[in-house]
């Protein structure tokens, strides 16, 4: 299965904001129980609808700097990026058809 | 099909799932998609569960109840029911991918789910400085003004874990006395950074994108005002979860699963229920763990007391 790949403070505007194909980040935390418990679940959306939408990881605590830029005071928060624009917010754990529901736009 | 189902991965599921694994009844534990493990995967330290003497961080707890489960031969799924037949000696219970399991008994653990203060911009500003996990979110407000609305033990332990992130931490509560244990009390009165906001309901959500103030009201003398706030964290107790079983179990007037006595028996021939789903006064961890084996043993007699055919058509097939 693939992985959500980590993207940093360093690399967000090269890799997120850059991207012309939507790409879901996914802003967590180590301890976060439900961003452990939502993190399988972006990996199996990643693994199905790769080829539309691109899904990374980014850790909060090592990386404030993004997580400030974006108004991050909940997580897991999950936002979707297209051409350097945020597109779609998701707060909080979800199981796997809701998340499917809400990224619907970018997955069907 | 199954002997047992356990529907549930909290306290009381897991230890359910212990009993009925050490009968060799190899449960299936539906333990959820994301809440798996349930409420104490966002505590921090649990203190008075025996035998940790030095305390135990709640998601710990819960990996090893899950492991001695597992241990035993329990199954863990982590996926969330869907919808639930209970009638008829053959239960079905159906799951988030679309699958179907069937067993001859059902124990249901579901827990309970934050209460909502019932506030039109609640959903709005959630995830936008109104919040229901300290454990999560308390690292974005370093430094800031913050408050927790509650006067139980959960309130008291979120109001002494964000002091270490805010610079002030109001405490919000109805009453001008607190329902929490008094080492709890203690531990928030002695802390500098709490100030108790006694008297008080909180009636609005103020904000454009994040929450910038609450209107609060004192509810001895009607007086209004207004409390400048980059946080709010809701702590104001927990509802049974049973939307899954209400039109197939009978429930009581608080809103938990009716069970008949001191058993785990509920309304229905062959279905358990066990922890703070039943439970509308202690709901501790202890406690659901000790409903968790009540439920286990239940089931045991109920199926050593089921036709051997049916028992037989369980352990034939998956």
């Amino acid at each position: 299965m693939s992985q959500a790949r980590p993207v940093t403070d360093a690399t967000f505007a090269n890799e997120v904001l850059a991207s012309t194909k939507p790409i879901l980040v996914d802003f967590w935390a180590e301890w976060c129980g439900p961003c452990r418990a939502v993190g399988p679940i972006l990996d199996q959306i990643l693994a199905e609808h790769g080829d539309k939408i691109d899904i990374v990881k980014l850790n909060v605590d090592e990386n404030p700097q993004t997580a400030m830029t974006y108004q991050i005071t909940s997580i897991p928060a999950m936002k979707v990026f297209q051409n350097g624009e945020v597109v779609k917010t998701v707060i909080g754990a979800k199981p796997k058809p809701a998340l499917e529901a809400d990224l619907a736009a970018f997955i069907a | 099909m199954r002997q047992v189902i356990i529907i549930g991965s909290g306290p009381a599921g897991y230890t359910a799932a212990i009993y009925v694994a050490r009968a060799n009844l190899s449960p299936l534990v539906i333990a959820s998609s994301v809440e798996a493990g349930g409420e104490l995967m966002n505590t921090t330290d649990v203190e008075n569960f025996p035998g940790f003497p030095e305390g135990i961080m709640g998601p710990d707890l819960m990996q090893r109840m899950r492991e001695q489960a597992e241990r035993f031969g329990a199954e863990v799924l982590l996926d969330d029911v869907t919808s639930l037949e209970l009638s008829g000696d053959v239960k079905r219970v159906t799951v988030g991918s679309g699958e179907t399991f069937q067993a001859l008994a059902v124990i249901f653990a579901t827990g309970s789910a934050y209460r909502k203060l019932g506030l039109p911009d609640e959903d709005r500003l959630s995830g936008h400085g109104v919040s229901w996990c300290a454990t999560c979110d308390g690292f974005f407000f370093r430094e800031k003004t913050i408050a927790v609305v509650g006067g139980g033990d959960s309130a008291m332990e979120e109001a002494t874990f964000l002091t270490r992130f805010a610079t002030k931490v109001y405490v919000i509560h109805r009453k001008d006395s607190l329902r929490a244990s008094k080492i709890m009390q203690e531990r928030a009165f002695n802390n500098p950074k709490i100030e108790f906001v006694w008297n008080s309901s909180v009636t609005a959500l103020n904000g454009e994108s994040n929450l910038e103030s609450v209107g609060l009201i004192d509810t001895v003398t009607g007086e209004t005002r207004t409390l400048d706030l980059d946080g709010l964290f809701i702590a104001i107790g927990n509802d049974p979860r049973t939307h899954l079983v209400h039109n197939q179990l009978a429930l009581t007037s608080e809103g938990t699963v009716e069970v008949e006595g001191r058993s785990s028996r509920t309304s229905v021939t062959g279905v358990f229920a066990a922890g703070d789903v039943i439970d509308p006064t202690y709901r501790q961890a202890v406690t659901a763990a000790g409903s968790g084996t009540v439920a286990a043993l239940d089931a045991e007699h109920y199926l050593s007391a089921l036709p051997a055919s049916l028992v037989a058509s369980a352990n034939s097939s998956s």
